[in-house]
C-alpha cells in the first residue's frame, strides 16, 4: 500500500517539475492547455505550503509531536532567502544607496547591522535557510523534549514561539523591515523574479525539492527510527524502558522537520515576491496543521495534499466569497475531526486496511485460550 | 535461599539490594524504609494489598522515582538512584507494567525487534536492519511466547493474555539480568495464567525475576519466595504457605 502511493507522489511531482513549465513556456498562450505564469507560481506557492506540511506531518503524524508554532521555521527560512534577495537588489532600490536595503535608509541607519553581512553571498544564504531553523529547533526541543514536556503544553509553547517571533519581527529596530518585512525583490542569481523562465525554473525547483523531502520523510518513517518514533507516539514510557533516550529522537525528528520547514520558506519568498511578520502569526501556523488534518496525518502525501486542496479551496473561496473563508476554514477542520479523524488518505486506505480484520479477531479469543497447550519451546532464551 | 526478615545480605553478593528506601509523595509515605535483597538467579513474588508500595518499588528501581532515603544497588555496585529510565533499562533491567504497554500500531515482531539488545542511538536506527541472528532470537523469543501464528500481525489486534505475553517477549529481547514484572496474570482466563506461570518459571532459568501478582493461585504456581509488603516496608518473607499462615499477613489481608 505504501510503496505504490510514494512510487505515485514522486512520480507526479516529477511529471509536474517538466510538465508545468513546459505548458507554460513552449505552448502558444492562445491553446488550451497552456498554463498561464500567474498559476505556475499559484501552484508553486501550494508546492511550498504542502513541504510545510510535510514538515508537520513528520513530527505530528509520526511521533505525535503537535507544534503549533511550525510556521516560525518556515518564515526563518523565508527571511534567510529574503535577505539575500535584498542584498542582490543593491543600488537599484528607490533611494539608490550603494549598500544599504530601502527600508534601513528610510531608518536613518549608517551601516548594515552584523547580522545582515554574508548574506550578500547565495550558498551562505542557502546554509542559513536550513541552520537558522535547525539550530531554533535545536534549542527549544533540548529544553522541551529533556523536561519531558508533551501534548497540549508543547503545542501551547510552541505557539509563544512563533507569537514572540512574530512580535521581534514587528518591531523596526530588529533590522527585518518592520511590519512591512521583505520584499521588491528584483532578480535572484543574476535571472530577473518576473521573468517566465525564472518563474517556471522556480516552479521545477519546488517541485522536484518537494519530492526529494518526500523522499527522505518516506526513508526516515520507513527505517527503524520511523518505528520508533511510531512507538513513542503510542507508549513513550515503554520506549524509554526499553533502553532508548526519547528526548534524542524526538530533538533528531525536531531538527529535521524544522529544517524542512525552512528549506520550504526560502522556496515560497522568490515566487510570491514578499515575506513579512504575518508569516509568524499564530494562526498561520494552525492553518497549517488543519490541512495535514485533512489530508491525513501520518501518511506524508495525505499532507501534501491536504495542503494543496485546502489551499486551492482557500484561492478559490478567498476570490469568490472573501467573507466566508475562515467560517469554511473552521467548518472544514471541525466537520474533518468528527467524521473523518484520519483525514482523506487515512479514510481512503483505512477501508484496504479494515478488510481483513474481523477474521482475525474473531479467530483472537480462541487461538489464546488453545495457545498453552501449544508452546513447543521448552527452553527460554 | 530463605533468609531471616531482616538479616542484610552483602551488596556483592545481591543483584538487587534495596536498603531503607523511603519515597514520600506529598508526605504520604509510599515507602517507608523498605529492604528487599533479591539474589541473582532467584525468583521473587511480592504480594501485598493495594498501596502497599509494590508498583512504587518497581519505580523505584528502574529510575522512574527517586528515593529521598535510602539505597539502591544493582549487580554488586551500581547505585540506581543516580540514572535514568534509558539508561537503568540498558544495565539489563527490563521492566513489564501492569498494563500491558505494547506498541498497538507495530506488528508482533516490530514489538519484538525494537526491544532486541543493541544500539538505542538515533543513527544507528536510521540504518538499522536485522541480521540473520537476530532475526533467530526473534524466531526463538515469539515461540517462547506462543506467538509464532500472529507474527506479522499488528500488536493492537491482540487479545489482552496475547498483549501481556508480548510484552514479556519484549523484556526477553532485551536481553536484561533483571526481570521486574507487574501483575502479569491480570486480567488472564485461568488456563492463560496457568501459562504464564509456567512461562516464568521457565525464564528463571536463565534470569533473576520479581514478579508483583495479587492472584494467589498464580503465586502458588511459581513455587518461590514470597515478600509481603504493608504500608510500603516488607511485613514478612518467606514461602507462600508460611507467609500465609503469618498472623500479621492475615490481619493485613482480611482484618479491615
Amino acid at each position: 500500500m505504501r510503496l505504490p502511493a510514494a512510487a505515485a507522489t514522486i512520480g507526479l511531482l516529477l511529471v509536474a517539475a517538466i510538465a508545468v513549465p513546459v505548458l507554460n513556456l513552449a505552448v502558444p498562450a492562445s491553446s488550451a492547455v497552456h498554463v498561464p505564469t500567474w498559476a505556475v507560481s499559484l501552484v508553486g506557492k501550494y508546492l511550498c505550503y504542502a513541504m510545510l506540511a510535510l514538515s508537520i506531518d513528520l513530527i505530528w503524524g509520526y511521533c505525535g509531536i503537535l507544534s503549533l508554532g511550525h510556521g516560525a521555521f518556515f518564515a526563518l527560512g523565508g527571511y534567510a532567502m529574503g535577505m539575500h534577495l535584498m542584498r542582490q537588489i543593491g543600488s537599484r532600490g528607490v533611494y539608490g544607496h550603494p549598500d544599504l536595503p530601502d527600508f534601513m535608509v528610510f531608518l536613518n541607519w549608517k551601516e548594515l547591522p552584523w547580522y545582515w553581512h554574508g548574506f550578500d553571498n547565495f550558498a551562505f544564504a542557502l546554509a542559513m535557510v536550513a541552520f537558522v531553523p535547525g539550530l531554533l529547533a535545536f534549542v527549544f526541543g533540548w529544553f522541551a523534549f529533556r523536561s519531558r514536556v508533551t501534548g497540549v503544553y508543547l503545542s501551547i509553547i510552541s505557539q509563544a514561539l512563533t507569537f514572540a517571533l512574530m512580535l521581534a519581527f514587528f518591531r523596526n529596530d530588529m533590522g527585518f523591515g518592520g511590519n512591512n518585512g521583505l520584499t521588491d525583490f528584483k532578480d535572484i542569481l543574476g535571472y530577473g523574479l518576473q521573468d517566465d523562465v525564472t518563474r517556471a525554473a522556480l516552479f521545477a525547483l519546488t517541485a522536484l525539492t518537494l519530492a526529494a523531502v518526500y523522499g527522505v520523510c518516506r526513508w526516515i518513517v520507513g527505517s527503524r527510527l520511523g518505528q520508533v518514533l511510531v512507538a513513542i507516539r503510542d507508549a513513550e514510557s515503554r520506549v524509554r524502558f526499553l533502553g532508548y533516550r526519547v528526548e534524542f529522537f524526538k530533538l533528531f525528528v525536531f531538527v529535521v522537520s524544522a529544517v524542512i520547514a525552512g528549506i520550504a520558506g526560502a522556496l515560497y519568498v522568490p515566487q510570491v515576491g514578499i515575506i513579512n511578520p504575518s508569516e509568524f502569526a499564530p494562526a498561520a501556523s494552525i492553518e497549517a496543521v488543519i490541512w495535514v488534518a485533512v489530508g491525513g496525518r501520518g501518511t506524508l502525501h495525505g499532507a501534501i495534499l491536504g495542503a494543496i486542496l485546502v489551499n486551492y479551496a482557500k484561492t478559490f473561496l478567498t476570490g469568490s466569497l472573501p467573507e466566508i473563508w475562515l467560517f469554511a476554514l473552521g467548518a472544514l477542520f471541525v466537520a474533518v475531526t468528527l467524521f473523518m479523524p484520519r483525514g482523506i488518505v487515512g479514510s481512503l486506505s483505512g477501508r484496504a486496511d479494515r478488510r481483513p480484520s474481523p477474521a482475525v479477531t474473531a479467530e483472537a479469543p480462541e487461538a489464546a485460550a488453545r495457545a498453552p497447550a501449544a508452546r513447543p519451546d521448552p527452553a527460554a532464551p | 535461599m530463605t533468609h531471616a526478615l531482616h538479616a542484610r545480605p552483602d551488596k556483592r553478593d545481591t543483584l538487587l539490594y534495596l536498603d531503607g528506601v523511603t519515597v514520600s509523595f506529598d508526605g504520604f509515605k509510599a515507602l517507608n524504609n523498605l529492604s528487599l535483597y533479591v539474589a541473582a538467579g532467584s525468583l521473587r513474588a511480592i504480594i501485598g494489598p493495594n498501596g502497599a508500595g509494590k508498583t512504587t518499588m518497581m519505580d523505584v528501581v528502574t529510575g522512574k522515582a527517586r528515593p529521598q532515603a535510602g539505597t539502591v544497588v544493582f549487580n554488586g555496585g551500581i547505585d540506581l538512584t543516580r540514572l535514568d529510565e534509558a539508561q537503568i533499562a540498558n544495565l539489563g533491567i527490563g521492566r513489564k507494567f501492569q498494563k500491558p504497554t505494547i506498541f498497538e500500531q507495530h506488528t508482533v515482531a516490530a514489538n519484538l525487534e525494537l526491544a532486541l539488545a543493541g544500539h538505542r542511538g538515533v543513527w544507528n536506527a536510521l540504518v538499522f536492519r536485522p541480521n540473520g541472528e537476530q532475526r533467530a532470537r526473534i524466531d526463538e523469543t515469539l515461540a517462547t511466547i506462543s506467538l509464532q501464528a500472529h507474527r506479522d500481525r499488528l500488536a493492537g489486534s491482540l487479545a489482552h493474555g496475547q498483549k501481556q505475553w508480548l510484552e514479556i517477549g519484549m523484556l526477553l529481547m532485551q536481553d536484561p539480568q533483571l526481570l521486574l514484572i507487574d501483575e502479569p496474570a491480570a486480567g488472564m482466563t485461568d488456563a492463560e495464567t496457568a501459562a504464564t506461570a509456567e512461562l516464568i518459571r521457565r525464564i528463571n532459568r536463565t534470569h533473576t525475576v520479581v514478579v508483583v501478582e495479587h492472584d494467589m493461585t498464580f503465586i502458588q504456581a511459581l513455587d518461590c519466595h514470597v515478600t509481603v509488603l504493608h504500608e510500603g516496608s516488607v511485613l514478612a518473607e518467606g514461602s507462600l504457605p508460611t507467609v500465609q499462615a503469618n498472623p500479621q499477613v492475615i490481619e493485613v489481608y482480611l482484618g479491615r
